[in-house]
This record gives C-alpha cells, structure tokens and sequence, in this order.
C-alpha cells in the first residue's frame, strides 16, 4: 500500500466512531420510521403487521382530525411568520443602534427561548386563568370586564392564547439571529447613502433589505419548522383542547402512541408531516431566491 | 498501517470494556423500575428492610414523569432489557400486549399459595377488584392466557369530593353532600347563589371524563349495555347515552363547572380545589396525600358521583392505584415474587399507606384507614374500572366520544350532534374491523 493510500486509509479510521455514531442514532431511526409506518405495530409486540399503504391511506382520506391539527399548528405558523418575526426584526433595529444598556435588552429579549415549554406554558396558564388570572384582572381593572373568560377554554379564543404564548417564547430566536445579521452589514455601507442623501427608509430597502434576504430566509425556515413542531406548550396548557380547537399534527401523533398504542399509525403520520415540513421548507428556500434575483 | 491498526485495537477494546462494566451486577439483586417519586424514599426504606430480613438485595431505579417511564420500559422491551420487577401503565391492551410478548410473570400459581399469618392465598388478602385489574378473564379479546399477572400495591377509588366549610358557609349542611344529581344540581344553585364556585375537574384530561361519563352510563343502562355499545350492539344515539350527555350539557347551562375546567389538568384542578376555588371536585384516592401537603386544613369530605337513577347502584372507578409486575426473562423471579410477598404484607401495607395516605391493596387495611380515606374505602368491592371491563371501545371512537363532550361543555354542540358522530365512527371503524377480518 502507497503512503497516500495509508494516509487516506487512516483519515477513515478516524472518522469511523463518529460514522458509526452518526449511522446508528440519525441513519438507522430515520429508514426504520419509513418501515414502521408500513405496519399496525403497537410498539411492544416483537411481531408487527405489514398493511402496506393502509395507515397513510386512511390518514389522507380518512382523518379529518389530523388535517384540522395540520389547519391549526399552519394558523400558528402563519402568526409566527409575521407577528413574531416583525416584532423581532423592530427590536433588533432597535438594539443594533448604540441604545443604553443594550446587552440588558438582548438578555431580556432572549430569556423566553431558554425557558423550558412546560414552564412557560404553566406561567401563562395562570396570567390565561378564567377564574383569577392576571389578563383577567388587568382587563377589570381598565374596565373591560365584560371580556373575561377563561382565555384557553374557550373556543374562539384558545388557539389564539396559545399562538401568543408561542410567540411570546419564539420571537427571541428571531431577535438573535437577525441582530446578529443586522450587524453584519458593513457600516460604511450606511454612512455612503447617507452621504448620498438618502433617508431611512431608502436605507432600509436598497441596503438592509437586500443584504438581510439570506438571514430573514434562515429565520422563517427556523420559524416554520420550530412552529409546525409546537408541542410543549399545548400540553402544558390545553392538551389539544377544547375538543379539537388546539390539537397541532404532535399532539396527534403522540396521542397515537400513547392513547391508542398504535406506533405503525403514528410513524406514518410523522413521515407525512416531515414531508410536508420538508415541501414547506424548499418552497420558502424558492421564493427567497427568486425575491433576491428580483 | 500501524497507526491506523493501534485505533482499531484500541476503539475494540473500549466497546469491550464498556459491555463488560454495564453487565456486572450481583447475582441476587433484584431491579425495581417504578414512577412514584413520591414514594421513593418509602420504597428504599423498605428494601433496606427486605435486605435486612432476607439477605436480598432490591435496587429501586425511579424513573418519572409516568409518561417517560411509559417511554423507557417500552424501549427496554424491544432491547429486552426490562428489570426483574417492573410496572405496566396505560390501558389494559398495553398490559395485554406485554404479556403477549412473554415478558409479564404469570402468578396465578403463586397467587394461590398460603401467605402471612392470616393462612390465606395471597390472592385473597387483596381486595377483589384490585387483583381484578390485574388479572385477565378466560377467553379474553386480547388473547392473553387466564390468569393473575400483576401484583397491587395500593387501592384507589375514583369520587367526588366537597369542600365542608363551604357548605356550612352557604347554610348547607357539611354532613350530607348531594347523593343523587337532582340534589347536585339544587346544592350547586344554593351555592352559586351565596357567591360560592362549583365543581372543578381535570376534564383537560380525557380519561376524567370518561370516569364520570360511564359512572353515568352504568348507573343509568346497566354495565351490560355499555358493553354491548362496545359491541356495536347498542347505538351511542340510544336515548340512555343522550341523557347522559345531557347532564354534560345541563352542568354548562346551570354554570356547575368552573370557568375553564374544560382544558385544565388534574394538578391544577386539585390546586383550584385546595385553594377554595371550588367547592367539589372529582378525583381520586391519591388526591388525599396530595390536599394534605398543599392545605393541610382543609376540612373536606368525599362521596361517590351523583347518581341518576335508583335502579341500579351508582358505580364509581377505581380498583388497583399501581401494581408492579415480574419479568417472565428474569433469572432473579422467585427473588421478586418473594419481595412483592412481603412487601404486600401487612405491616409494609401499614407502613406504605401511613407514609403515603394511599390506600391499601390488601383488605385487612380497611380495619386500620380511617377519616376521607375511610369514605374512599367504603366502595372498594363495588368499583369498576377499563381494566376489568371484557370489552373495550375502539380508541378513536372513545376519543370522539370524550371530546364529543368537551363541546358539549363549551357550548359548541348538543348532545343530539355528539351522539350521532360518535355512532357514526363507530359504524365506520366496525366496518373496518369486519373488512380487516375478511381480508385475513
């Protein structure tokens, strides 16, 4: 064997353990998800039926809670899409100028992120409370009281309670991510428009804009799968109630697990919903490209 | 090629060594798996005592929430790695499923046996429906062999429990909670006229409902007929299932259940009850622990659900609170069965119910409960629970069902509407079954 040969030989050796790691732990779940979707296995029995197309047949035409769950966890997304990443976006303007204290803000900013989804979900359980929570109490107390309810019980407003409790943890990411860009842009950039007289506005859409794309495309790609996967809070919160009014595509696939014991159904589920978060993915990644070639 | 034959070795021989040091183990220590961490120092204890006596080591291993112990032991199965003695949550196909897979002990044979001093099968020093939840029935839907296969560590009932000093505060007497619905629902006027709340209840969490729900539906049809609706025998638009329903409907009208019940979890249902935020609740046995740690004055009493006919006896869930199991691969099972024997005596059952305020799993622990734990006791023989029923409803239909309810609760929809869908369901997933069977 050449020195080259050995060489390469050895650099493989190397990268066996992660190899191995990475083939056992990401690899081997992935393909044996696709496998299981194929069965009505319940997740104990060593045996477990093929049935082929069943599950996925009976989850397109034959489940409508799985659909309304996908209706709602998108309507979060859709919230999540704007209001959260706007909010991000001003706040990070606003921190990317030299404003006193700040470091403070960005800590403050990126503290929800952090929390865990139980936690959070148990703090605004309590500020959401119908009988004795804060919202309930503020809206009393400015005279509003006419529109005190149990804000997660009720059916027109539970989905909304939980997209602002997503939001309210989410947009910190956001926050991150597009400082961390906004800083990135070189400043004399700036101060050359500035020269050349342009205002703030004109800054923002022939500079900032144009040079942020590929960031605002990480940012909804974050958003999109971070948002369709919400699953802590609504357990914390809802559980997927009242009737179906908050069950997101998690919701069901864990209840499929858990409450049904059917592992084969709910891996086809899973498979179904990565599809579409993957479908959802490259047609943001595609419309990014073509709004920078505009 | 000598570097990259050194990594090799060396790679090999760290995945040996790791196998090795994982394996050791002495060779009569018998693993315990559990999920009640608030009793885990009370289960050392008493290994500590077991070793003491027997020379046998018991090694609890707690592994909470309920939910990621459900997780790990189904992931320990599939790698056969379960311990010697563990238990099976979740619902009785669950059960069912790991005893088909050989994995669960069968203990009639030791179940059988004399224990103790009072010369009884062990058996028969529990209460009846505790080992009922345990055991499976000849000819049983889940084609698991008759028998005896888990052992009960505790007893649970499953009612409803009012708060004394509201009753007195409203002019109602502390003495005599309402025993049928009419009574609730005149009790709940008196008290929504003084200023006081109603009833709360985890209804967030599925399995609440349908407590209440088929206490409802037993009372009213008889155990039978809601089996036959499992059967698809009987429709859910029967008027029987209506009139259930209804009572759903009418504690929404009258404002029984407190704003927001419909989507809260137990735990804060139980905190909204210790607070006084509520003057009933509906929950279990094991709630009494829990009242006491966060309010231990509260002055409460328990009753069973409200019933709505007199023909037939009210009966309220309850049976086994936790069982624990024996792995049918284990080398240690005599070792496990002589632990669960003698943690199931009486003086651990004493020991075990006067540190957790749990209920007993064995009988003689009705001489020595007393107060609430007492009144839960009292309808111990007479429980029902899923996990004795010989029939079970299709979990999809189960959950339309439920959540049917929960619209109910909200106002969404009737009862009428929730009856049809629900049948509806039922005559799809019947066809799928028969369409399943004549495919195979």
């Amino acid at each position: 064997m050449n020195p080259k040969t050995k060489q390469i030989a050895a650099s493989y050796v190397f990268i066996l353990p992660a190899l191995f790691l990475f083939l056992v732990f990401s690899v081997y779940p992935f393909f044996k998800v696709f496998q299981i979707s194929a069965t009505s296995w319940d997740g104990i029995s060593p045996d477990a039926a093929f049935v082929g197309w069943n599950n996925f047949k009976d989850i397109f035409f034959d489940n409508p809670v799985f659909w309304l769950s996908m209706k709602n966890a998108f309507f979060i997304t859709v919230l999540a899409l704007t209001i959260q990443n706007l909010l991000a976006l001003f706040l990070a303007f606003l921190c990317d100028r030299d404003i006193r204290g700040g470091n403070i803000y960005r800590v403050i900013f990126y503290l929800p992120p952090v929390l865990s989804g139980i936690v959070v979900g148990l703090i605004w359980n309590w500020i959401f409370d119908g009988n004795y929570g804060l919202l309930n109490h503020f809206l009393a107390f400015i005279g509003l009281g006419d529109i005190c309810r149990a804000w997660l019980a009720h059916p027109q407003t539970a989905l909304w309670a939980v997209a602002v409790i997503h939001l309210w943890k989410g947009f910190g990411w956001g926050f991150v991510i597009l400082l961390a860009g906004l800083q990135s842009i070189p400043r004399e950039l700036y101060e050359a428009a500035r020269v050349d007289g342009a205002n703030s506005w004109v800054v923002f859409k022939n500079i900032t804009t144009p040079l942020m794309i590929p960031v605002f495309i990480l940012v909804s790609i974050l958003t999109i799968l971070g948002t369709m996967q919400i699953f802590d809070i609504i357990i914390a919160t809802t559980g997927g109630g009242p009737g179906y009014h908050t069950e997101v595509p998690m919701t069901r696939i864990v209840a499929m697990i858990v409450g049904a014991s059917k592992l084969g159904y709910a891996c086809a589920m899973g498979v179904i919903f990565g599809l579409i978060l993957l479908v959802l993915s490259l047609m943001q990644i595609r419309a990014s490209k073509m709004m920078r070639q505009v | 090629m000598k570097l990259t034959g050194k990594v090799l070795a060396f790679f090999c021989l760290v995945v040996f060594f790791a196998g090795c040091l994982a394996g050791k183990r002495p060779s009569n220590e018998v693993t315990v798996w559990h999920w009640m961490s608030d009793r885990d120092d009370v289960f050392r204890d008493l290994a500590g005592r077991f070793e003491k006596e027997t020379g046998i080591r018991v090694r609890f291993e707690l592994l909470a929430p309920s939910e990621s112990y459900r997780q790990r032991i189904r992931a320990a199965a599939q790698t056969n790695m379960l311990p010697d003695i563990f238990g099976v949550l979740g619902e009785k196909r669950d059960f069912a499923a790991y005893i088909r897979s050989g994995f669960v002990k069968d203990l009639t044979e030791e179940m059988s046996k004399q224990t103790g001093d009072r010369s009884m099968a062990w058996k028969d020093t529990f209460f009846e429906k505790a080992i009922a939840v345990n055991s499976f029935a000849a000819d049983n839907e889940f084609g698991v062999e008759a028998g005896i296969y888990g052992v009960p560590l505790d007893a649970s009932t499953i009612q409803m429990i009012y708060n004394k000093q509201i009753y007195k505060s409203a002019g109602l007497d502390p003495e005599k909670p309402p025993l049928t619905w009419k009574e609730f629902v005149e009790h709940n006027r008196i008290l929504k006229k003084e200023g006081y709340p109603g009833f709360v209840s985890g209804f967030g969490e599925l399995w609440m409902i349908e407590a209440m729900a088929s206490n409802w539906a037993m009372n009213l049809m008889g155990e039978e007929k809601v089996f036959d609706t499992y059967r698809g025998l009987v429709p859910y638009t029967a008027h029987e299932w209506v009139e259930v329903l209804n009572l759903f409907k009418q504690m929404a009208d009258e404002g029984i259940l407190i704003d927001g019940a419909v989507t809260m979890v137990n735990k804060t249902a139980e905190q909204t009850f210790v607070n006084e935020r509520a003057t009933y609740a509906f929950n279990g046995s094991w709630s009494v622990n829990i009242y006491r740690g966060m309010n231990p004055h509260l002055d409460y009493g328990s009753f069973p659900v409200p019933a709505i006919s007199s023909a037939r006896p009210m009966r309220v869930w309850g049976g086994s609170g936790s069982s624990l199991v024996v792995n049918n691969r284990s080398p240690r099972q005599e070792e496990a069965v002589r632990f669960l024997r003698w943690l199931t005596a009486e003086d651990q059952q004493r020991y075990l119910a006067q540190k957790t305020e749990d209920l007993p799993s064995i009988r003689a622990g009705r001489e020595w409960v007393s107060g609430v734990q007492a009144q839960f006791v009292s309808s111990i023989e007479t429980v029902t629970h899923p996990n004795m029923y010989p029939v079970h409803e299709d979990p999809a239909v189960q959950e339309a069902f439920l959540k049917g309810i929960q619209y109910i609760l909200i106002g969404e929809k009737t009862p009428e509407e929730v009856a049809g869908q629900t049948q509806r369901l039922k005559e799809k997933e019947l066809a799928k079954t028969v369409g399943m069977a004549t495919a195979s």
